[in-house]
């Protein structure tokens, strides 16, 4: 596996940096938050000019071909920069999910839009929200000749109002674990825009009742373990974008720390304080080889088993990181640090709601458990 | 290239299996960290086994002895070695320390004299650093070295502690203090000293173990020959942290292959006591893989990583991590075994080593604290502890 942040890295990553930090400010977060969590024009600069959204999709579907690896650099910085557009839900999570579970029809058909950032799209996972292990959960799928019929509801679906796609994932019958995705036309959906602490990265419930969908809306051929594959790759990336909100929480404490003065002498010369951010320090570093561990290992092409385990470990670690980090960024800004006005607080909820995205570390380590336990039956 | 690093791992594992499943059968898996006190004889002469076979400082250039192994190749061989159960390795200190430390400090003659022992697994070496004044604050060393005009040779008084391994070791490498009245990091020596010679006492430390891995060592007149000087007298420190840099090579891989080991064993005891029934416990136990899996990624950025000569966030912060990890499995491993694990059937088993000498790894090499200051001073560039001792360059 590939760990090195060899040039063309290190460009991907210093670009995405120079853009977000420009188009990505505090005012422009916070003006996007009052516009419904996008910055309309920070997004459409991102999927056209600057082609984001078709790094990680392979070239014969009309992306760069570049990994996962890459797709987390850029996630990193959108973490750093709260960023607020459907980048996720678009690039690293309808994308994969396609690109692993998609029939070859669904791949020419989707793929190439979604490369191009002419399509934003998300993914409707179950009415639990974005739970990798409930896939389905809530939505049902029955046939009426070879028209299908969907009814039942999901929750928490990310960037969903405006959507040009949306993803669902449907259970054939409520105890059979049979699941099966859709695309489901902007217009046939009844989404209600959910109130979130979080206000960059809005969630919508959805809601069907008897939709009919013609068979060339099925975008899966029944294959449970690439949806599993599509769904660790997404939490990989998302993963990525906690490592970043962590990232920034601890440099923009550092910053206080330096200025803020008590006692004669800067509050970071307190070793108290010195080790609160050092630990912090080693939490991101953490959260950094478990996300580049993971997203090196994917594009190395790993089983399915090891696919889950990296993604375990990437999601379960930078959750820890980012929370870690937020919550002492809070805690070392003293009183300002609480208000409204600092931007400690908006790293502290995006971190929260993500890590309740794709799988809780609880959630993840369970799974792990069962694995580890029966493996050494 | 990963061709000829396969072909490496099956040439190891060909001349490592039979020889563990043989006569040096009761070596396997034992004198990793935490069991450095088992079988010391036994260990020596599988040194020099290793050594008839070549494998020994795989990692040194070949005009010193060593195979000149790639970056790529060592972390095979160590990873490899562990994996199959290779013993703890007696010559550690010398192999991976202060070897290194003659090859690029050392005269020809030093090299001449000390390389060839420690390749072939005949000379011993232990770290005489510690002292009881002069612990994190290592700077504070006050073992004197005087030089007697007449012969050249530095006469040396003074105390080391927590010497491991002294009581096994021929040679120790020894900081102290050359020019009278100095103080911190000016004024350092750094002296090869023979351990088998008058005016030299080692006295063993009992360990809350109960065994004795550590030693005093008192020093009352005893000799480093002139020509046992590394680097000048007054650069001892620049030696002594040059030492410690070669601390994080790519034996961290061989080291997380024995985690991995211990790892096993704690899944299989929870697995048969019982212990993995609770969920907190199925929790703990699947962090504890994540959290190595973790560690492995963080070796291989640190390998990754530019060549730069300096101390990267991944590199700074590693010692920590690993401690830590080590030391939560530990306290894991005593919460499987439950009230078990405060029995002794003769020796401590494998999980009661853990635990125990789990406690040590967030105190040597640099303890937790002093960790935590170097990451917050080096890499987050936070005001530096005051020091009122030190020169205001320090
Ligand atoms: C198993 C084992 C093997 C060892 N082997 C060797 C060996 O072979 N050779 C050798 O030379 N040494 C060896 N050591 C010694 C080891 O390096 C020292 O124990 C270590 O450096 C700490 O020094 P100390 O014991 O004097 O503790 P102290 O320095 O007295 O520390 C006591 C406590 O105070 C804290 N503290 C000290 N200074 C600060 C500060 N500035 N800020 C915050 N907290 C601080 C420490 O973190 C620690 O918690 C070994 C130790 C152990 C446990």
């Amino acid at each position: 596996m590939n760990l090195e942040l060899n040039q063309d890295r290190q460009m991907i990553r210093g670009a995405a940096e120079d853009f977000l930090s420009a188009y990505s400010d505090s005012a422009k977060v916070r003006a996007a938050h009052a516009a419904g969590g996008i910055d309309a024009e920070a997004w459409r600069r991102i999927a056209g000019e600057l082609g984001w959204c078709g790094i990680a999709i392979a070239e014969e579907h009309g992306g760069l071909g570049l990994g996962l690896f890459e797709l987390a650099l850029l996630q990193e910085q959108a973490g750093r920069f709260l960023l607020a557009a459907p980048l996720f839900a678009t690039a690293c999570l309808a994308a994969p999910l396609l690109a692993e579970a998609g029939t070859d029809a669904a791949r020419q058909h989707w793929l190439p839009a979604l490369a191009a950032g002419e399509l934003t799209a998300t993914v409707a996972l179950s009415a639990r929200g974005l739970d990798p292990f409930a896939v389905g959960d809530g939505m049902y799928a029955g046939r009426d000749g070879d028209d299908y019929l969907l009814t039942g509801r999901c929750r928490h679906v990310p960037h969903a109002l405006g959507a040009d796609l949306v993803i669902v994932a449907a259970r054939f019958s409520a105890n059979v674990e049979s699941t099966a995705l859709f695309a489901l036309p902007a217009d046939a959906a009844t989404l209600t825009p959910l109130a979130t602490l979080d206000q960059g990265r809005p969630v919508a419930e959805l809601r069907l009742n008897g939709v009919r969908l013609p068979a060339e809306a099925r975008l899966d051929d029944g294959d449970a373990a690439a949806i599993v594959r599509g769904l660790s790759r997404a939490a990989i990336a998302l993963a990525a974008e906690q490592l970043g909100l962590a990232l920034q929480c601890l440099d923009l404490t550092v910053a206080y720390v330096l200025e803020r003065q008590q006692f004669g002498r800067p509050i970071g010369s307190f070793q108290a304080v010195k080790h609160r951010l050092a630990e912090t320090m080693v939490k991101v570093e953490a959260a950094r080889s478990a996300v580049y561990g993971a997203a090196a290992e994917a594009d190395a092409g790993i089983s399915d088993d090891e696919l889950l385990l990296a993604a375990a470990s990437a999601k379960t670690v930078a959750d820890a990181a980012a929370r870690f980090a937020a919550q002492e960024a809070i805690q070392l800004h003293g009183g300002v640090g609480f208000t409204w006005e600092y931007d400690p607080h908006l790293y502290f909820k995006r971190a929260q709601a993500f890590s309740h995205w794709l799988g809780s570390a609880d959630a993840w380590r369970e799974r792990v458990a069962a694995k580890l336990l029966e493996d050494a039956a | 290239m990963s061709e000829q690093i396969e072909s490496l791992r099956r040439e190891l594992a060909d001349w490592l299996t039979p020889r563990l499943a043989g006569q040096f059968g009761q070596l396997r898996h034992r004198g990793g960290p935490g069991d450095e006190d088992a079988l010391g004889a036994e260990r020596k002469e599988w040194e020099q086994e290793l050594a008839r076979g070549g494998w020994s400082c795989v990692g040194w250039p070949t005009e010193h002895g060593g195979r000149g192994l790639t970056i790529a190749e060592q972390v095979a061989f160590h990873e490899e070695y562990a994996r199959l159960g290779g013993p703890g390795r007696m010559g550690h200190i010398g192999e991976g320390l202060i070897g290194p430390t003659l090859i690029a400090f050392g005269t020809p003659e030093q090299q001449q004299r000390f390389l060839p022992g420690i390749v072939a697994g005949t000379e011993f070496w232990c770290q005489g650093y510690s002292e009881p004044n002069a612990g994190s604050d290592l700077a504070n060393v006050q073992t004197r070295a005087v030089q007697d005009p007449a012969t050249g040779h530095w006469r040396v008084h003074g105390q080391k502690v927590w010497t491991s391994l002294a009581h096994e070791s021929d040679w120790i490498f020894v900081l102290a203090r050359c020019e009278p009245g100095s103080q911190g990091h000016k004024g350092l020596i750094f002296l090869l000293m023979k351990l088998d010679q008058p005016g030299v006492e080692i006295r063993p430390i009992r360990q809350l173990t109960g065994t004795s891995e550590f030693n005093e060592v008192f020093f009352d007149g005893a000799i480093a020959e002139a020509g046992h000087v590394v680097g000048a007298p007054g650069d001892g420190w620049k030696i002594a942290m040059a030492l410690l840099g070669f601390e994080r090579g790519v034996s961290t891989l061989g080291q997380q292959m024995h985690f991995a080991h211990e790892l096993e064993l704690l899944v299989d005891t929870a697995r048969q006591n019982g212990a993995a029934k609770i969920p907190a416990i199925r929790a703990r136990l699947a962090e504890a893989a994540l959290g190595l899996k973790v560690l492995r990624a963080n070796a291989l950025r640190m390998m990754a990583g530019a060549d730069d000569g300096q101390l990267h966030r991944e590199a700074l912060s590693y010692k920590y991590a690993w401690s830590n990890w080590h030391r939560e499995l530990g306290q894991l491993a005593a919460d499987v075994l439950g009230p078990d694990g405060d029995v002794i059937d003769g020796e401590l088993n494998r999980l009661q080593q853990v635990y125990l000498f789990s406690r040590s790894d967030t105190i040597y090499a640099g303890t937790n604290e002093i960790q935590l200051n170097l990451i917050a001073e080096r890499a987050l560039g936070l005001p530096r502890e005051p020091r009122p001792n030190a020169n205001p360059k320090g």
